[in-house]
């Protein structure tokens, strides 16, 4: 068959007509195999309809199985039946129509205008829902037909397939499905245009059936159980049923059976019909299978998530993927994905096997099931063979050019890497293989926040390029390292977290030594090819032997300092000047920065890729933040980015893991005097400012605040109060635990936390709210029965005083479960919201493209902007959101430091 | 304009809305290489077009603050 070319789709009816001349057989057997386990002529899996077994060819084109696409079939329908998916819609054409000469009872005027309205819709492309639906109301309206003069009558609609007339003295008539039809039968095609149909594609008598429509076998496959019992699909059940209702119905009406009997059957018939078509009717009990399991009829093969359209055509499947867990691995570089052997194994790239690449293939080949191996080749006559261990030597031997190679992936070769929910493009970013063992993929955690990922459990996928275009584009576009810079703010996102940054905070804090034999174990994992200058000398005591005589001698030893060792990975000639995350913001309260002698060594200088003072912290090296990445990567661009995150890693982890660093329980003690000194000075005095307020209100003292009443005066003074307790609590455990407590180091360098956590773990867990107030539900005047009605007091409304290390008692734990139920639903409804307008903005924006001249546009050429973002700036190319960063420009020019 | 009412062209937020010469437009259709149709639409039933009293087919220039440039200019087709 040729290809063709689709020019347009019709949506439509299909008439009885239609549906026998589109059909190869007409069904009139309920029996599908017979005796000898072959098709049935005539039957539901006969052999003009489609072929599901091997080795038999269709009668009707002569393919064999999955050449044959199956063709229909129809059963003739001895009584018309309802369709239920138009149900409503005849009810309200019924409705809408004469009962006698099936005009639509609408004047001469109105009848013109609807046809003109619904005209210019259609040209338009518009919807002609709404009008069609003042058609209907305004011809249900007229109880005499101004055509033929015949009173109407009132329909009732009885779900799911029944219509009740009802006349004149109120007596009630059924309409069967053939009176129904050739009521529809009689509309003339002018007044079929007032439905919104067009009458050449779609008649309203189309939608009572008098022909079944039967889907092709292919459509319904049986299977084949284990024991050799065949098993058919749920459809063919139910056209069985079908069937089986319309045979009897058949003979009981040619018997000449009761009307009642008859009447019966026909319901019967339309019940299984409906069920056919939707199996999940309201009001109709479902079609059950033997076991009891509702059937999954043709409505139910469409619907939903895993239907035909979500699940099937708009759910893709890939091949050359794959998924595991992620864990970390600072030593890899971040351009890297861990990819375990078993997994490489699998997944394969096809290389055409050239004069260049024979010998190499031929290697390959001849490794067997080890792994830079091969999979499959393909000989030039497009013969696919598998390699086995009992072919590969010979397999090899044979290879030529011309040949197809399906080889392992192996280290360097460059895949997507992936982790969903995929809310931005740097969820999708390349990266090198790295086959290593174990189960899992590999990754640099200084990339963990572009994918939002962490290594609790989390899984990523990978997918492996197969062509030369889709590789050359993944590196020009997708490389992790052109990634550095968020499109989103545009400032770096990948970078140090976590013990990055407390291990470089460690090292560049203070003055810290190490001597040579030390430097070298620190930085043996990083490509450096001189130390430099030492930083100074110390002496130290070397134990010598000569001719047998241990002696001491004191020998000067050469050291370098932290500071220089982190210098040895910055560029040479890099200079920079910022305040780093300890800076106290002198500036701000009216003081002087004191700059490069800055107590917290929050100044940071950077001259000639020397740090001369100044901390390394978040602020520097984080993501998000990252000022000399930032500056590296704009000034260096990507590699020299890439190869500074990398050894930032290797530097950070090797010296945290030497030094070693741990928090743990005890971290959280403070002195007793500290804790006397938080109960008394911050936590009592709250709560007796708390008493006067609440004496102030009651004595009718309290004045109230502007725009407020009394009582929400009292209640926002004593919030203040409470969250004055919490922080002073929190001053005064801070001046127990020093930079020396790791809990305070990871906080201020930005690592893990903030001191509002760690006030609570060791101070006071402060107030509880809901909704931004203190906690006021419960019984009627008091939140617990601990407390007395009426009882305003700090512990009674939420007032959380313990610190988590000491313990909650049971009243305020329980607080604190009604204050964190509040946060985890508030996430829980925030995530799900948020990615719903994500998705809508997404839908919306997707198709639009700057285009070379600049200008927004959709896929009509319609112009949305004229200028991209007015200023045509992409914010991950530019200076902080402007072309150039000027000042900066002039202070390199002239030579001053960078960046105040 | 009626007694009594203000100009809505007077309210800040109301961005400039003016009628440019033929000329400009042709340029601008040509800088683009833009049919008319092309154009983003304003409805001639939008207040500020009956206040500048432009007719359907009309090209209207608008100049409003930006945050990233400061200044922009933009074109809509009057419609229907």
């Amino acid at each position: 068959m040729r290809a063709k070319r689709i020019k347009g789709i019709k949506f439509g009816l299909l008439s009885s007509k239609e549906i026998r001349k589109m059909s190869a057989s007409r069904i009139i057997t309920p029996d599908t195999y017979g005796e000898d386990g072959f098709p049935i002529e005539r039957g539901l899996v006969n052999q003009h309809i489609g072929v599901i077994d091997p080795g038999l060819r269709c009668k009707t084109c002569g393919g064999r199985m999955g050449e044959c696409p199956g063709h229909f079939g129809h059963i003739d329908l001895e009584a018309p039946v309802i369709h239920i998916g138009y149900a409503k819609l005849i009810y309200r054409i019924l409705a809408a129509t004469c009962r006698k000469c099936s005009r639509v009872v609408l004047g001469e005027e109105d009848r013109k205008r609807f046809l003109e309205e619904i005209k210019r819709q259609k040209e338009r492309q518009a919807d002609v829902g709404e009008v069609v639906k003042q058609v209907f109301r305004e011809a249900a309206k007229s109880s005499v037909c101004m055509y033929c003069s015949e009173p109407q009558n009132p329909i009732k609609y009885d779900k799911p397939t029944t219509y009740i007339e009802i006349d004149e003295d109120g007596k009630e008539r059924r309409l069967m499905p053939t009176d129904v039809r050739e009521r529809l039968e009689r509309i003339p095609d002018e007044d079929v245009l007032l439905f919104g149909m067009d009458p050449g594609n779609a008649r309203p008598e189309w939608m009572v059936l008098t022909v079944l429509p039967v889907p092709p076998v292919t459509a319904r496959p049986s299977i084949t159980l284990e024991s050799g019992q065949r098993s058919e699909d749920d459809l063919t059940h139910k056209l069985v049923d079908i069937i089986r209702i319309n045979q009897r119905f058949m003979e009981n009406r040619d018997a000449g059976a009761p009307q009642l009997i008859i009447e019966d059957l026909w319901e019967l018939l339309q019940y299984h019909v409906n069920t056919y078509f939707d199996n999940e009717i309201p009001g109709v009990p479902p079609a059950r299978h033997r076991s009891g399991r509702p059937l999954k009829t043709i409505s139910q093969r469409l619907k939903g998530k895993d239907g035909r359209f979500r699940g099937s055509l708009s759910g893709k499947r890939v091949n050359f993927s794959a998924r595991t867990v992620i864990s970390p691995d600072p030593n890899i570089d971040i351009d890297e994905v861990g990819v375990p052997e078993e997994i490489a194994k699998e997944l394969t790239i096809t290389v055409n096997v050239t004069e260049r690449n024979l010998d190499v293939m031929r290697g390959t080949i001849k490794r067997g099931k080890k792994h830079p191996g091969v999979n499959y080749v393909r000989r030039v006559d497009g013969r696919k063979i598998k390699v086995t261990e009992s072919n590969y030597e010979a397999l090899a031997e044979e290879l030529d050019i011309g040949w197809k190679v399906e080889r392992h992936i192996q280290d360097g070769d460059i895949v997507l890497f992936n982790r969903q929910p995929s809310l931005h493009r740097l969820s999708i970013m390349a990266h090198y293989v790295r086959v290593m063992p174990g189960r899992t993929f590999r990754l640099n955690p200084a990339v963990c926040p572009p994918y939002n990922a962490d290594y609790d459990g989390d899984e990523m996928n990978l997918h492996v390029l197969q062509t030369e275009e889709a590789r050359a584009e993944a590196k020009i576009l997708m490389e992790v390292q052109r990634n550095i810079i968020s499109p989103r703010f545009g400032r770096p996102i990948i970078g140090g977290i976590h013990d990055y940054i407390t291990g470089l905070f460690l090292l560049t804090s203070g003055e810290k030594r190490f001597e040579k034999e030390k430097v070298l174990d620190i930085l043996h994992k990083i490509d450096i090819e001189d130390l430099g200058e030492y930083g100074g000398t110390f002496e130290s005591p070397v134990r010598s032997e000569v001719s047998g005589m241990g002696f001491e001698e004191v020998r000067l030893s050469p050291y370098w300092t932290g500071k220089q060792i982190f210098s040895m990975i910055l560029p040479k000639q890099l200079n920079l000047q910022f305040r780093g995350k300890m800076c106290a913001r002198c500036i701000e309260r009216g003081e002087e920065c004191k700059k490069e002698q800055c107590p917290r060594e929050a100044y940071v200088v950077i001259k000639e890729g020397n740090l001369l003072c100044g901390v390394i912290d978040e602020r520097a090296i984080g993501s998000f933040k990252g000022i000399i990445i930032d500056k590296i990567f704009r000034q260096y661009r990507e590699e020299v980015a890439k190869v500074f995150i990398n050894n930032v890693s290797r530097l950070a982890i090797n010296y945290i893991k030497r030094t070693g660093f741990s928090f743990g329980i005890s971290d959280e003690d403070i002195p007793r005097e500290g804790k006397e000194q938080i109960r008394e000075e911050a936590v009592h005095e709250a709560e007796k400012k708390v008493d006067e307020l609440i004496r102030a209100y009651e004595g009718g003292e309290l004045e109230a605040l502007p725009g407020r009443t009394l009582e929400e005066t009292l209640e926002l003074l004593i919030m203040q109060e409470l969250a004055h307790a919490r922080d002073d609590s929190g001053i005064i455990a801070e001046r127990y635990l020093s930079i020396e407590n790791p809990g305070v180091l990871m906080a201020k360098s930005g690592a893990r936390g903030s001191m509002l956590n760690l006030t609570q773990m060791a101070a006071c867990v402060g107030q509880q709210s809901v909704r931004g107030e203190r906690i006021k539900r419960g019984y009627q005047g008091r939140t617990l029965p601990h407390f007395k009605p009426g009882d305003r007091s700090a512990d009674a409304h939420g007032f959380v005083r313990s610190s988590f290390k000491d313990g909650l008692s049971p009243t305020e734990y329980f607080f604190h479960a009604i204050g964190g139920r509040e946060a985890l639903v508030d996430t829980a409804v925030r995530t799900s919201q948020s990615g719903y307008f994500q998705r809508r903005l997404i839908n919306a924006l997707q198709d639009l493209e700057v285009k070379y001249d600049g200008t927004v546009r959709e896929t009509k050429g319609i112009v949305v902007q004229f200028k991209y973002g007015d200023d045509s700036v992409d914010p991950s190319k530019g200076e902080y959101g402007k072309v150039v960063d000027i000042d900066e420009v002039i202070r390199e020019a002239i030579g001053a430091e960078s960046r105040g | 304009m009626k007694k009594g009412r203000f100009s809505i062209l007077e309210h800040e937020l109301v961005p400039k809305h003016e009628i440019p010469e033929g000329r400009e437009v042709a340029e601008l259709l040509d800088k683009y290489k833009l049919q008319k149709e092309q154009l983003p639409k304003i409805k001639k039933s939008d207040p500020v077009i009956k206040e500048i009293k432009a007719k359907v087919g009309d090209v209207v220039r608008i100049t409003r603050r930006s945050r990233t440039a400061g200044k922009s200019l933009s074109y809509r087709l009057v419609i229907e």
